[in-house]
């Protein structure tokens, strides 16, 4: 309990020292350097009174209650709130995920039960595997020939692998104990696929699904950026274009938090089926 | 002991694989027993001779590379519920309860039984070896003896015709499985159970078994003797030492294990001995004698 304290002290102590050094590295030089109060305007604060184009954190904090005050404002194409644009990214992985999942899953028991499979399908993986996602961008732009359909297709296509190896190894590693017990009790295929493999291959498999959702949402954020259009990948790259920083570092935190979310909440699914021995 | 009644019949069996170096290793050949039905009978051999392979082809877990075992009038093709297997390492689910571990054995058996019934059968079983108060817990939480206890009855839950045992009681500690030994003799006497259990451990298999087979060091492992147990079927384990003959049977199967296990083929004429008749013998004080082995209807024809 102590050291829980402790580190919580030390955690919000370092977060006070980082946001300290942000205020004073960002905040303004000094007096404004005697100019033509036409041009000192046309230049803005940066030019003119030495202020650094870096956002300080109180900016950064006063974005970031305004976004919180109204998540889901649409004025148009170009100007939606926070809260719709990651609504776009989180359906788009959640899509690309579950199909990923559909698909991983049964292949990877199939590749961990026969070892005919497994050699045979090998090849493939290997080479498709370290294929970054978003080399399949333009392939899948040119046959989908819908953006945001072909984002959801990078995310289904980089969660893939990380399910598919983890499945294909819990299940290849169950213990043959566990198998001669259903053997002796002349338990069928499919029974014995839901009963004894799954559950002592489910650690394993849903470390897989955590590494993938990890992976998925490090995707999209990239993916959204080169389809443009809506997602937060896309709000970052439109507050770039409008030079928005304060915009920028909000989005930055917002797609920090949400990953950690998303990595909790399949942490928690794998403690769910995790057992002692 | 062993009748005319062949309930168990191992006939020539045996197991070869491939040498790393070519040729092939033969863990054991031509190996023939049989057992009576509701007999106990103990294996002992060291370590590698191949008493698990057997037991395993038994159980229909393993295939032999020859010959073949007929249960009750049937060739094993298989594992089967009929044989029922109790693990040396208790094999429990780790994910099911003791219930879950036991009913889950009951529902592959008896699979048009409602819910309720298949817990009901559980738990008499569950009963049986002293565990009821623990049925929802999992197989991490309970001891060694406890978990060997829900192998016992996930065993006996099935209601099987035999029951293999693999060391059930080597991991455990001498008190545990003294009492083990003893429910488990307690429950095989009363279900009347055929029972073939592997041991190492000499005064386990006097307390136990009816007849004691004595395997040779592997490769190429035989079934050398088989010892009859002169003690008489009602036994205790408090006063089982003081039997006159006790200490004759065990010194002869200590003598076994020491020494002739290891040069057995060197001390008998390999053409003389018969290995579909395996000498019987009842030793006891002064000295071992050998008692002829009743005649046998030849089985050769019977197989495949």
């Amino acid at each position: 309990m102590a050291i829980t304290l402790r580190a919580a002290l030390l955690s919000l102590l370092l977060f006070g020292l980082f946001v300290g050094v942000w205020h004073l590295a960002t905040a303004g030089s000094g007096p404004a350097i005697n100019m033509d109060p036409e041009y000192a305007k046309l230049v803005g604060a940066a030019a003119s009174q030495g202020k650094s184009a870096m956002p300080g954190p109180s900016e950064v904090a006063g974005k970031i209650w305004e976004h919180l005050r109204d998540p889901f404002y649409d004025r148009g194409s170009n100007d939606k709130g926070l809260g719709i644009q990651l609504a776009f990214s989180i359906a788009r992985v959640m899509i690309g995920y579950l199909l990923a999942v559909l698909v991983a899953i049964p292949i990877g028991f199939l590749i961990g039960m026969s070892p005919l499979m497994s050699r045979a399908l090998d090849p493939f993986i290997q080479v498709l595997k370290p294929i970054s996602p978003l080399a399949w961008m333009p392939l899948a732009l040119y046959t989908i020939k819908d953006s945001s359909l072909s984002s959801i297709f990078v995310i289904f296509i980089c969660s893939l692998w990380p399910m598919l190896i983890n499945t294909a190894f819990g299940v290849a590693a169950v213990r043959r104990e566990w198998l001669d017990v259903a053997r002796t009790l002349e338990v069928g295929v499919f029974r014995r696929a839901f009963t004894i493999i799954l559950p002592a291959a489910a650690p394993t498999i849903l470390t897989g699904m955590r590494i993938s959702i990890g992976i998925a949402w490090l995707v999209i954020v990239a993916a959204e950026m080169l389809v443009g259009g809506t997602g937060i990948g896309y709000f970052v790259w439109n507050e770039w274009n409008n030079l928005s920083i304060t915009n920028v570092i909000t989005a930055i935190l917002v797609i920090g938090v949400i990953g950690m979310v998303l990595d909790q909440l399949l942490a928690r699914a794998t403690r769910l089926v995790t057992f002692p021995e | 002991m062993s009748g005319p009644d062949k309930f168990i019949s191992i006939e020539g069996i045996s197991k070869r694989f491939p040498a790393p170096g070519g040729g092939t290793t033969i863990v054991f050949e031509d190996l023939w027993l049989s057992m009576a039905r509701g007999e106990f009978v103990c294996i002992i051999g060291h370590s590698g001779c191949g008493k698990t392979t057997v037991l395993n082809i038994l159980a229909g877990l393993d295939q032999p590379s020859t010959g073949a075992v007929i249960v009750d009038n049937q060739g094993i093709e298989g594992p089967s519920l009929d044989r029922a297997v109790i693990f040396q390492g208790h094999a429990l689910l780790p994910w099911l309860s003791v219930m879950g571990n036991v009913s889950y054995a009951v529902a592959s058996k008896y699979r048009t039984l409602s819910k309720h019934a298949i817990r009901a059968h559980a738990q008499k079983f569950i009963d049986l070896v002293g565990l009821n108060g623990s049925e929802r817990k999992r197989p991490a939480e309970l001891s060694g003896g406890m978990k060997q206890r829900v192998g016992i009855a996930r065993a006996l839950s099935i209601e099987p015709k035999i029951m293999l045992m693999d060391e059930p009681f080597s991991a455990l500690d001498a008190l545990t499985r003294g009492t083990l030994q003893d429910e488990v003799r307690r429950v095989c006497l009363e279900t009347g159970q055929t029972v073939f259990m592997i041991t190492h451990d000499v005064d386990e298999a006097i307390y136990l078994a009816e007849r004691v087979v004595l395997m040779t060091n592997g490769p190429n492992a035989v079934l050398a003797e088989i010892v009859e147990n002169p003690l008489p079927k009602e036994r205790q384990r408090k006063d089982v030492h003081r039997h006159p003959l006790y200490y004759g049977v065990r010194n002869h199967i200590i003598d076994f294990l020491v020494s002739r296990s290891r040069n057995f083929a060197a001390g008998t004429n390999s053409k003389d001995f018969d290995r579909r008749h395996v000498p019987m013998v009842r030793p006891g004080a002064p000295e071992p004698m050998e008692i002829p082995s009743p005649p046998r209807a030849s089985l050769r024809q019977s197989r495949a």
